[in-house]
């Protein structure tokens, strides 16, 4: 349903201590939309992508996930979730994808992408498996259904987290820096599972290094710098004729990928 | 050797040995479930709950068990407020004052062993727990407490099979435990040798199918350490 806001970001800011990581950070992901946030370590892209599933509470600001406003209060004068009730609800909305994957040691590859919908959405249990073996199916590791997270390589165990991910059947799957921790031969692999994810109409928000990946397959790119956003765009106007200098410098370190 | 009177001896002591296994699973038992609640407290972040447990271990801890145990079968009756309330019929009773001071002291060490197997989990797995939307109670039972317990076996083993010797304390407040009736039998027969080596016999025998229990626990709570098996190693 192209049209309908799938994720909307108002404003936000964070403050760790005295330090201003945030500085009001507005954004909108339609669905479908595949947005690439891109900008140096310490721009802030990684605090704001966890700030949306309040892995890391705003310190101000509003979001709205399919339409629903996470409501906050004061306390302390301290920002705070209303509801963990509301929030656990928002987050298994929100797909969310970690550098170094995070899987659940102790559990099976299937284990691990049934755990949300069984013990989280409360389904039933062979419905879920059923789908879980479609998804393993999908991104190309179903014959490792059975082995532990430490069995597997980087790139297949980032393709089992996204699978597990997408197993809650999100709204918005958020991506934060997926393939910085893995092997160069092994980055391949993943994206080509977040292009086919892209392709068929998930709405992402990427943080990333892969500057192919920004370019070819999202359709926004939101440079962010200093905590706050420098520039956005399409792509192509971004890569292009339209970039901002500090952008047109930041990729300048990518030279190589160009 | 006199194996006519090692036989009887053994079959005398082996008598006890249900009363031995009644102290030690009924101390493991309590004192598990207490551990879970003092671990509880001293993790929780609130300052009055977590200075509580502190002293608790520290308390539990820094005493001779020995000395708990007098205090508690000894000392709780010359307060009056218990001597005539309704838990006197069974605080007077030896075998309940020892499972009581021993499941009161495995509390205190087992709460700081399940503490330091909920240090082990790492930290990205409880976030990934979080960000598919558990928290509470359903991310503790899901995910905290499977991977603590797990981290947490090695060194709770070897307080069971100190708990299992520690049950023979009991006999110095007259519960006729393996260790209680090789006193008895030896100031009987005055042949402490043979006595008490059948007792140590049969407290190894006991250790040992723990060990064995614990470590087939161990192995099957453990796969995902060991090697990929054949099947799942291939392509």
């Amino acid at each position: 349903m192209p049209g309908v806001t799938r994720l909307s970001v108002r404003n936000i800011r964070k403050s760790f201590g005295d330090h201003e990581v945030l500085k009001g950070i507005s954004l909108d992901a339609e669905d479908g939309d595949v947005i690439s946030l891109l900008g140096a370590s310490g721009s802030g892209k990684s605090t704001f992508l966890r700030c949306i599933n309040l892995l890391e509470t705003a310190s101000d600001g509003e979001i709205f996930v399919d339409g629903e406003q996470i409501r906050m209060v004061k306390k302390n004068g301290q920002n705070r979730p209303e509801s963990q009730k509301q929030v656990d609800h928002i987050r298994s909305e929100l797909g969310m994808v970690f550098q170094s994957f995070n899987l659940w040691s102790h559990m099976t590859i299937l284990q691990n992408v049934i755990e949300g919908p069984v013990h989280v959405l409360k389904r039933p249990k062979a419905e879920c498996i059923a789908e879980a073996e479609a998804l393993l199916e999908k991104v190309g590791i179903a014959d490792k259904r059975h082995a532990y997270p430490a069995h597997l390589s980087g790139g297949q165990q980032q393709r089992a987290a996204i699978a597990r991910a997408l197993a809650m059947k999100p709204k918005v799957m958020l991506f934060d820096e997926p393939t910085s921790a893995l092997d160069p031969e092994l980055v391949g692999e993943v994206l080509r599972v977040m292009r086919a994810l892209a392709e068929d109409g998930m709405t992402m928000l990427v943080v990333t290094h892969e500057m192919s990946f920004a370019r070819n397959v999202s359709n926004r790119v939101v440079f962010m710098r200093q905590g706050v956003v420098d520039s956005s765009g399409a792509p192509d106007d971004m890569f292009g004729s339209g970039a901002s200098p500090a952008f047109r410098q930041f990729i300048g370190h990518f030279g190589g990928e160009q | 050797m006199d194996i006519a009177f090692l036989s009887s001896a053994m079959v005398t002591l082996l008598k006890a040995v249900p009363m031995t296994l009644l102290l030690f699973s009924l101390s493991v038992f309590f004192g598990g479930l207490l551990a879970l609640v003092i671990v509880t407290m001293r993790v929780s972040g609130n300052r009055l709950l977590s200075g509580f447990a502190k002293g608790y271990i520290f308390v539990f801890r820094g005493s001779p068990l020995l000395i708990q145990m007098f205090l508690v079968f000894y000392g709780l009756g010359q307060f009056g407020v218990i001597r005539y309330s309704f838990l006197w019929p069974f605080l007077r009773e030896p075998v309940v004052c020892a499972v009581l001071s021993l499941a009161l002291c495995t509390a205190g060490y087992s709460a700081e062993i399940f503490r330091s197997g909920i240090r082990a989990v790492s930290p990205k797995e409880i976030e990934a727990a979080r960000a598919i939307g558990m928290s509470g109670f359903l991310l503790v039972r899901r995910i905290i407490a499977p991977i603590a317990f797990r981290h947490a076996l090695p060194a709770y083993s070897t307080e069971i099979v100190l708990m299992m010797k520690s049950t023979a304390l009991a006999s110095l407040v007259t519960v006729w435990e393996v260790t209680g009736v090789a006193q008895r039998l030896i100031s009987q027969t005055y042949r402490t040798m043979e006595v008490f080596l059948c007792a140590a016999l049969i407290y190894l025998v006991l250790n040992f199918l723990i060990l064995q229990g614990m470590a087939l626990l161990e192995y099957s709570l453990s796969k995902h350490r060991r090697a990929a098996p054949p099947s799942a190693v291939k392509a």
